[in-house]
């Protein structure tokens, strides 16, 4: 195991991830894999198709189950969690294809999310009053729809969807975010905005974001974690994994 | 949100459908006729509890027939053991027990048939029989994540296998011919023409109850959960929302919507069979909500209306044909016009009205569409 952080287990990490393993049929998609997230941090995971960083998004979300290992958030354990319950302890996730209900305007999307009136009466007695209103308007300025609220989510451009999920997940509150490729399909100008938004993000949240794009990777990362073939390759500054050999072999060695 | 607009229309919608069914009927028809008529809403309130059910949450089920008959059960055991006491059952060897029971040799009244000699109770069964099978269904089902065509698989086989059980405990339940000769209803005679124009009302004013509570539902933030777990599951379950307990929750509604209708139909038609449990008719209780248009509650009800008097004039004439015909309108529906009536009417009828209504020229304020109409041009 190449691990940089190996004797701090203890120190007060907001997520920690150890050991984990799942294995689909006996295929490991992801393999004894650790790392460990500050608060304030934003993480990068890189690395080839098919190395198990979408799976782990997967797993630390609860959609995955893990066969073995910890994922522990604050001091709550996630792997015993379900979906629901791993999003109210914090954890919000955006999903690599832009996910939101099309049918519905972009303010119903915000307030669907909004973390209040969660069970089933709760929706049923749930009152849209000045507070999810301001909070559902200070959100959509954040992530650039102040002037589409009224609009329908279906006719919103491809990067004004993948920023609309960012915003129904920064709604939540929650204090990890985890961004599947949330460039990707954009155009120049909304990978810049998106830079920006993401460093405004950071100011309150920690941010997990996979990514292909290396130019916007190391506008926004504090740290990058390579994986490779449901391991941990090589991990640091993006710097030091780009000059790091063993990463430079994975990715231009065949 | 301009949600007033929207209100407003619902509200003008509900408003024409309560005058057409507690004046216009009553005023035109005989009471033959308005007896059929209330008949015809019954199933109304299966298509109601689809509409949200299966319209707006996704949630197929074939199998509404369950609760609407364990509803109208629930009300025949009662009505059946009020019309069997001991006087007007001394014919019998054991006097005191419905005739089916005697004919099949039961000399005893079964103890699950004893509490429905309370009318309170058995007035609550009719509710919470069909609620807490539809919630065990539920539970099993949308906790395994099983939804779709396996959910509607599920749920016909379920209505069949009922139906089944009840054809053949014959001495329990009164077998194929159902529970009939159903005189009172706590003394008083529901087989008169005053009672029957009396259950209309009582029917009409409980439809009515049913589609103010529908839309409470579907204007509440439930309501906007609804559609968008119909659409992307996922992203609901990742926004922090037991999907399960939504779907459980909205397939226990619809279930009690359609026990209600089942009770009804026990009291004004006078009997209560297998035929109204099975598969056919729990997919025609569909066919009348897409008719109707799958998204519109006030559609249902015309839906369950122009289809059952279609039903019952063609299959007058062409009794063996009007299997084939139904199954023709429900393709016809699925393919040309998927939003049934109502979106027909959104379409075609509504931008007409607005032509003549509006005289200063049209302002389309896409921003105050009701959703409804954002759903259709999704669609």
């Amino acid at each position: 195991m190449q691990q940089t952080n190996p004797a701090s287990t203890s120190k007060d990490f907001l997520l920690s991830v150890e050991g984990l393993t799942v294995s689909f049929d006996g295929f490991k998609a992801v393999n004894d894999l650790s790392f460990y997230v500050d608060e304030n941090e934003i993480r990068v995971i890189i690395g080839p198709n098919g190395a198990g960083k979408t799976t782990v998004l997967d797993l630390i979300c609860g959609r995955t189950k893990a066969t073995a290992g910890s994922i522990r958030f604050r001091d709550k354990e996630l792997t015993r969690m379900r979906e629901h319950e791993i999003v109210h302890a914090g954890v919000g996730r955006k999903f690599q294809n832009p996910s939101i209900y099309e049918d519905l305007t972009v303010f119903e999307n915000l307030e669907l999310s909004f973390p209040r009136g969660r069970g089933v009466f709760g929706a049923l007695a749930f009152k849209r009053d000045a507070e999810v209103v301001s909070r559902v308007e200070e959100i959509a300025e954040m992530i650039f729809l102040k002037n589409q609220l009224k609009t329908e989510a279906a006719i919103l451009s491809h990067g004004q969807k993948q920023w609309l999920e960012i915003g129904m997940l920064l709604i939540q509150s929650p204090e990890l975010l985890m961004l599947d490729e949330p460039v990707a399909g954009m155009s120049v100008s909304e990978r810049v905005k998106t830079a920006e938004l993401l460093h405004r993000i950071i100011q309150d949240h920690s941010v997990i974001v996979i990514e292909h794009d290396m130019k916007f990777v190391q506008d926004i990362a504090h740290r990058v974690t390579v994986m490779h073939q449901g391991k941990v390759l090589s991990e640091g500054s993006m710097d030091h994994v780009q000059h790091d050999p063993k990463v430079i072999e994975v990715y231009l060695g065949h | 949100m301009n949600t007033t607009l929207y209100t407003r229309r619902e509200w003008i919608a509900l408003a024409i459908v309560a005058a057409l069914i507690l004046i216009v009927f009553p005023v035109t028809m005989d009471v033959f006729r308005l007896n059929l008529v209330g008949k015809y809403l019954t199933y109304a309130f299966v298509a109601v509890g689809l509409v949200l059910c299966w319209g707006h949450g996704g949630i197929l089920s074939l199998g509404q027939g369950i609760f609407f008959g364990l509803g109208g059960y629930c009300m025949a055991m009662f009505l059946k053991l009020e019309a069997s006491s001991p006087e007007n059952t001394a014919i019998q060897s054991t006097p005191g027990i419905p005739d089916f029971m005697d004919w099949n040799q039961v000399t005893e009244l079964p103890f699950w048939w004893v509490p429905f000699k309370s009318f309170p109770f058995a007035a609550a069964a009719v509710i919470l029989v069909p609620v807490v099978f539809a919630y065990v269904i539920g539970a099993a089902m949308f906790k395994r994540r099983v939804g779709g065509v396996y959910f509607a698989i599920i749920t016909q086989a379920i209505a069949a296998i009922l139906t089944i059980l009840i054809i053949g405990q014959q001495g329990y339940t009164g077998g194929v011919n159902g529970i009939t000769d159903l005189r009172t209803l706590l003394g008083w005679d529901i087989r008169t023409d005053s009672a029957k124009f009396i259950l209309y009302f009582v029917n009409a004013v409980l439809l009515i109850a049913v589609l103010v509570l529908g839309q409470m539902v579907r204007m509440s933030k439930f309501g906007r959960l609804l559609i968008a777990m119909r659409d992307k599951e996922d992203r609901v379950r990742f926004s922090g929302y037991s999907v399960a307990d939504f779907k459980i929750f909205i397939f226990c509604l619809a279930a009690a919507f359609s026990a209600i209708g089942g009770a009804m139909f026990t009291l004004q038609v006078g009997f209560m069979s297998p035929s109204f449990v099975g598969i056919v008719p729990s997919i025609e209780m569909v066919i009348f909500a897409a008719v109707g248009g799958r998204l519109s509650l006030f559609g249902a009800v015309y839906g369950a209306l122009i289809v059952n008097w279609a039903k019952t004039s063609f299959s007058e004439t062409f009794p063996e044909l009007w299997l084939f015909a139904m199954g023709g309108l429900f393709i016809a529906v699925v393919m040309a016009f998927p939003n049934g009536l109502a979106g027909l009417y959104r379409s075609h009828v509504e931008p007409f009205l607005a032509k003549l209504t509006r005289k200063s020229p049209p302002s389309p304020a896409p921003d105050t569409a009701p959703v409804e109409a954002v759903k259709l041009a999704a669609e």
